[in-house]
């Protein structure tokens, strides 16, 4: 009996280091973005004052506001466009065997890999052609080289597992594949829908290369690049306080999302990643 | 039957009218963007004026300033090879433990779970702002708790030091990408059959035993897939080191070198150069991963 005591505490010790050390960070950056003044600089762990001035400063001075309605409005247009596509594009791809299926599915995951970097230049030039440098068009434009070849990979493997006889019974009913991608197979397609926009979602919302690279004036840049470029009066005073109150406001939404849809992401990560 | 060919043939004509949409968007925005990136590699394309470049045939990779002989380039390579190598292990070994962790059956278990996916929902630029601040040299909590538990005498300059700025870089991203690890060994684990489990439990044999004789060779394809998927992310890596030690040489990556030719220093066709190497590097990596993986391309396998 008393090896497994030591054995179950043990477990239990492991657990809570495990919480400890995913929480903590986190933990800390709301502590400190409640901290205000000399206060930022003793490092207690505990918060000694719930003051919210941090937040005041950081939403009333400058643009922030501005670049949180960015984020917002890129990543949501992202979602909905990028859907859309790969929704249409997944049934061709999930339930229509036709030549060089094969090579499209090959190639949508090697671009999936792709190192944002490789195509930097290529739509730098691109951008300014297109008139779209320093405007949130061109962020979404860009962001769908990343989101897209996901989204169409999951609800690809989604849309290959739906019963045929759905399809068959609507074939002999006459219905045209429009209808049938809209009224038969879209129905059903909601749990998957709802994770790979999430994670579409987290993609765009995350992102920093080309929101730092594509956009010029502080108005029109995303929460990353306005967060990552927050500076002080010299390189040794950056504002943390205000860093940290601006920390927090962007990445609680995301947590909420993701605890709430816990389930669902995890399973649309492991479908992104090892099913296939 | 003619009908029936028809039928068919008017299937994959449509499919095709389905997929055009997402070709369309891909080659805009991967095939032709790839293609400009690897001709301004050949070219002395500048940032002003990319319309005046010229072509310069492979003096941007090899010869007295070609890329290949440039020590900063070879430093960035290195780094970021050593960036990939450690973090990867790291994330693997910390992640198969959160993941065996999470298959016990234990009370408080989905609060684990949550309190796991933390690191991962916190955008990448937030959790290296985060712990900038707690691995401040002056008034950071990292220091400040090292030093009361006795296991530093003085403050450490975490991302300033050169002996130091890659591990910093390397304990965020084991924080940030650790419950990723997890997940992905997690989902393979409950996918186990249980009867070679039980069959061992009656047999009496030791459960570490257990793990390396039974658990750790059925999870290793899952292992090996979730293993390359993270390598390739850890090999363009960007956004941590920019913002946690911005361009300094200690830290350097590829894509952060790339990106400084290109943006800092206006050199589109050197800097196109670097991101065409890097671009080659992954694309081997990622033909390694599709044939480990397996991956599966048809219906009939699930």
């Amino acid at each position: 009996m008393k090896p497994n005591l030591w054995l179950r505490i043990g477990f239990y010790l492991l657990v809570a280091v495990i919480i400890v050390y995913a929480v903590f960070p986190f933990y800390y950056a709301i502590v400190s973005s409640m901290k205000f003044g000399s206060d930022l600089f003793t490092p207690n762990l505990l918060p000694a004052q719930f003051k919210l001035d941090n937040y005041v400063s950081v939403l009333s001075q400058g643009v922030f506001l501005r670049n949180v309605g960015n984020s917002v409005v890129v990543a949501v247009v992202v979602v909905v466009v990028s859907l859309t596509i790969a929704v249409s594009a997944s049934y061709a791809l999930g339930r229509v065997r036709f030549k060089g299926r094969k090579l499209l599915l090959l190639t949508v995951l090697g671009i999936s890999m792709f190192p944002q970097v490789a195509v930097l230049s290529g739509m730098f030039e691109m951008i300014r052609a297109l008139g779209l440098y320093n405007t949130l068009w061109g962020l979404v434009l860009t962001y769908m080289v990343f989101t897209l070849p996901f989204t169409v990979w999951v609800l690809t493997t989604f849309m290959r597992d739906l019963p045929k006889e759905l399809e068959e019974a609507a074939i002999m009913d006459g219905a045209s594949p429009l209808v049938i991608v809209t009224q038969v197979f879209l129905p059903l397609m909601w749990p998957a829908l709802v994770t790979t926009g999430l994670l579409a979602f987290i993609g765009a919302w995350n992102e920093f290369l080309f929101a730092l690279t594509f956009t010029l004036s502080p108005e029109m840049r995303t929460v990353p690049v306005a967060i990552a470029l927050i500076s002080g009066a010299s390189q040794f005073e950056l504002p943390w306080g205000t860093i940290m109150a601006a920390s927090v406001i962007v990445t609680v939404p995301v947590v909420g999302l993701v605890l709430i849809f816990q389930r669902r992401i995890v399973s649309g990560l492991t479908a992104g990643a090892v099913k296939g | 039957m003619a009908e029936k060919l028809s039928l068919n043939q008017s299937r994959i004509r449509s499919a095709w009218l389905f997929i055009t949409p997402m070709i369309v968007v891909m080659v805009l925005v991967a095939g032709w963007p790839l293609l400009r990136t690897l001709w301004f590699s050949f070219t002395d394309a500048d940032l002003k004026e990319l319309g005046a470049a010229k072509f310069v045939g492979f003096s941007n990779y090899v010869g007295e300033y070609g890329l290949l002989a440039d020590p900063e380039w070879w430093n960035a390579v290195l780094n970021t090879i050593r960036f990939s190598v450690i973090s990867v292990t790291l994330e693997t070994v910390l992640g198969l433990i959160v993941a065996l962790v999470l298959n016990a059956k234990f009370p408080g278990r989905a609060l684990v779970r949550a309190a796991v996916l933390i690191p991962w929902a916190i955008p990448t630029i937030v959790s290296a702002k985060m712990w900038a601040w707690m691995m401040h040299d002056q008034f950071g909590v990292l220091n400040y708790v090292l030093m009361g538990l006795h296991i530093i005498n003085q403050p450490l300059a975490w991302t300033a030091d050169p002996a130091l700025a890659m591990n910093a870089v390397i304990m965020v991203d084991v924080w940030k990408t650790t419950p990723f690890m997890a997940l992905m060994i997690l989902a393979a684990l409950q996918m186990l059959p249980t009867d070679c489990y039980e069959a061992a439990r009656v047999d009496g044999i030791h459960p570490v035993r257990v793990f390396f004789k039974v658990t750790l060779p059925l999870i290793r394809p899952a292992l090996m897939v979730a293993v390359i998927f993270r390598a390739l992310d850890a090999l363009r890596v960007f956004d941590l080191i920019y913002v946690l030690t911005s361009n300094s040489k200690d830290t350097m990556s590829m894509s952060v070198y790339s990106r400084q030719q290109l943006v800092d220093f206006q050199q589109v066709g050197f800097g196109s150069a670097a991101s065409t190497v890097l671009f080659l590097i992954v694309a081997l990596c990622t033909a390694a991963y599709i044939t480990i993986g397996r991956v599966k391309f048809d219906g009939d396998a699930r």
